[in-house]
């Protein structure tokens, strides 16, 4: 099985984030890493390889330092990375990068299985995946929770999705396109020969026209979003009010008599 | 193009969801503004009785498509069916709530029609015509207004909870107007073989009480007294992530980066420190309660009201305090 997985670099999520005037985004000193819930999806990929046998190829859109990301799954296992870039690429809603990612995927041919997170941390809009899916016209399963059983020589997929309500069995065709949950597995860490490896490793930059997209679909021109304005939310008003009574039963009830004023129960 | 405001209209088991009827009444608002008509999406089957209490909410049109192959929610048959029912139209919006089903239909539709889609927004205005919409980025540590200037339909998902409910309006009247499918059955890749809810798992997205433990809780059985006070309120219960990576309690309950983003009236964290990314998933909520024996634990610098004492002695208090009010 080929198995690709799409990735980005974020900031860590501990990251205190700040704006300036002008709408330009800091994440101060924090590091960039892999997006966090993308580990779920390179895990994923690794355990199926080792089931199935095959090849995980991981890419990720973005400028030099999307190699970060890269080199986090090629430390965790994968065997090839790629990055797409092009500066014509900037500024890509969901709708330009999942058309980028779709081209690449295309150009890479022989891929059965697709893996992302759930969303970035940074933009969260959680839609380049159910984009990506729709843009192949492969089977779309997204906020799955388990891969209950891949039929490789029937290139059929059977996974179990998280929903509100519960969850959802959906089997599908091969090629598809799973986006993970949480829950899915447990993502290992980096061995310490993995990380030799990703260091000494050539990481192809693939772009515009090696992709052949089209530049009136990409970057700004391409998007359909634009966000003006980036901002910090206001700061919450008021302090915590701290109940303090002689004993804890007397604490309770008054905290019980507010929150029944506030109306909220 | 139409001025028209199309919702997509979530339902489970033959009820509409609540943010469903939010983003349908956030719609209402819009309309007003911009002059359109708002027309509700519903597909499934056996959904007839539905289109009356879409009106009764709000919708001037609904177009209703009640066929087998839309029984289960699926992405290929629903974006296909609101692909081509757009394409006829042409509404200028097209909303949606931003639940798990919502988040996958909208970027599918919005790859149909070459348009944009913006996720999970918490407040909508209109400017010149245009729809902006604010929604949270970096874990809700930073906020982005969004608009969609050329393209239409403008797609956008609201975050549940996030807009009010409008009140239901016996006395509304409007059109219902059946609709086919696109695809047969199969022309539809993905087929639904199941569905369970396993006992306890809880829709935290729709629920107005939360009260959630955490590494304080010291184990799995310390949350009874957790579900004691959840069950007294009517609320459902939450979790810190290490309550979940502790194997504490299932995933499903995990709120925060890495779980579900919940804004309920009021959240009651019990034994939770309130790590950055544990105040991303429930910062939103209206009222903040927090119970720890820590004073100096973050999770005061965003509550309301607080508590600082053992939880195993607050909490069991509080669920009397709560019995003996609430009756």
């Amino acid at each position: 099985m080929h198995i690709v997985v799409c990735t980005k670099q974020t900031p860590d999520s501990a990251a205190t984030m700040s704006v300036d005037a002008d709408g330009n985004v800091s994440w101060g000193d924090a590091p960039l890493v892999m997006n966090p819930w993308d580990e779920y999806a390179v895990e994923e990929a690794l355990l199926l390889r080792e089931k199935f046998g095959g090849k995980v190829t991981v890419i990720a859109m973005g400028p030099e330092e999307a190699r970060e990301a890269l080199k986090h799954a090629v430390a965790m296992g994968a065997d090839e990375a790629i990055r797409l870039w092009d500066e014509g690429f900037e500024g890509s809603d969901s709708l330009a990068t999942s058309y980028v990612l779709a081209r690449a995927i295309e150009k890479l041919g022989d891929v059965d299985l697709v893996l992302t997170g759930r969303s970035t941390i940074d933009s969260q809009t959680g839609q380049v995946g159910p984009a990506l899916a729709r843009r192949l016209g492969w089977s779309p399963l997204t906020y799955v929770s388990k891969v209950v059983e891949i039929d490789p020589q029937g290139k059929r997929i059977t996974v179990e999705r998280l929903l509100e309500q519960g969850r959802q069995i959906v089997s599908a065709p091969l090629p598809a396109v799973v986006g993970t949950v949480k829950d899915i597995n447990e993502p290992r860490y980096p061995s310490f020969i993995g990380i030799r490896k990703a260091a000494k490793k050539t990481y192809p930059v693939w772009t515009a026209e090696e992709l052949g997209v089209e530049p009136g679909k990409v970057g700004r021109a391409g998007s359909a979003v634009e966000w003006p304005e980036i901002f910090a939310p206001p700061p919450r008003e008021g302090e915590c009010e701290i109940i303090t009574a002689d004993t804890v039963e007397e604490a309770a009830a008054i905290l019980a008599d507010k929150l029944l004023a506030e109306k909220v129960i | 193009m139409s001025n028209d405001l199309f919702v997509w209209l979530e339902q489970f088991q033959g009820q509409v969801l609540p943010s469903s009827w939010e983003a349908l009444g956030a719609a209402r608002i819009l309309a007003d503004a911009m002059g359109g008509s708002v027309v509700a999406c519903l597909f499934g089957q056996g959904v007839e009785g539905l289109a009356q209490e879409a009106i009764q909410h709000g919708a001037d049109r609904v177009f209703l498509a009640d066929d087998g192959t839309l029984a289960d929610f699926r992405v290929e048959p629903y974006a296909a069916l609101l692909a081509q029912l757009s394409h006829q139209h042409d509404p200028a919006v097209l909303l949606m709530a931003a639940t798990n089903r919502g988040r996958e239909l909208a970027p599918a539709v919005a790859v149909d029609l070459e348009t944009g889609a913006i996720a999970d927004v918490t407040a909508l205005e209109v400017q010149d015509g245009v729809v902006v919409a604010t929604r949270p980025i970096y874990a809700g540590k930073l906020l982005s207004r969004c608009r969609i200037p050329e393209r239409r339909p403008q797609i956008i998902t609201t975050r549940p909870r996030a807009f009010p409910r409008p009140e239901p309006d016996a006395g509304r009247s409007g059109e219902v107007v059946a609709v086919e499918p696109v695809l047969a059955e199969d022309e539809i890749l993905n087929k639904v073989t199941g569905f369970t809810t396993a006992e306890g798992e809880v829709n935290l997205t729709d629920a107005s009480i939360i009260v959630s433990g955490g590494r304080g809780v010291g184990g799995p059985e310390g949350f009874q007294v957790i579900r004691e006070l959840a069950e007294v309120l009517g609320g459902a219960v939450g979790a810190s992530r290490a309550a979940v990576d502790a194997g504490w309690i299932p995933y499903a309950h995990q709120v925060g980066q890495t779980g579900k983003t919940v804004s309920p009236d009021l959240y009651i964290a019990c034994g939770i420190s309130g790590a950055i990314q544990h105040q991303a998933g429930m910062r939103t909520s209206k009222v903040i309660v927090a119970i720890n024996k820590d004073p100096d634990a973050p999770i005061f610098k965003l509550a309301h009201y607080g508590i600082v004492g053992d939880l195993f002695q607050v909490v069991p208090a509080l669920t009397k305090a709560f019995k003996e009010r609430l009756g």
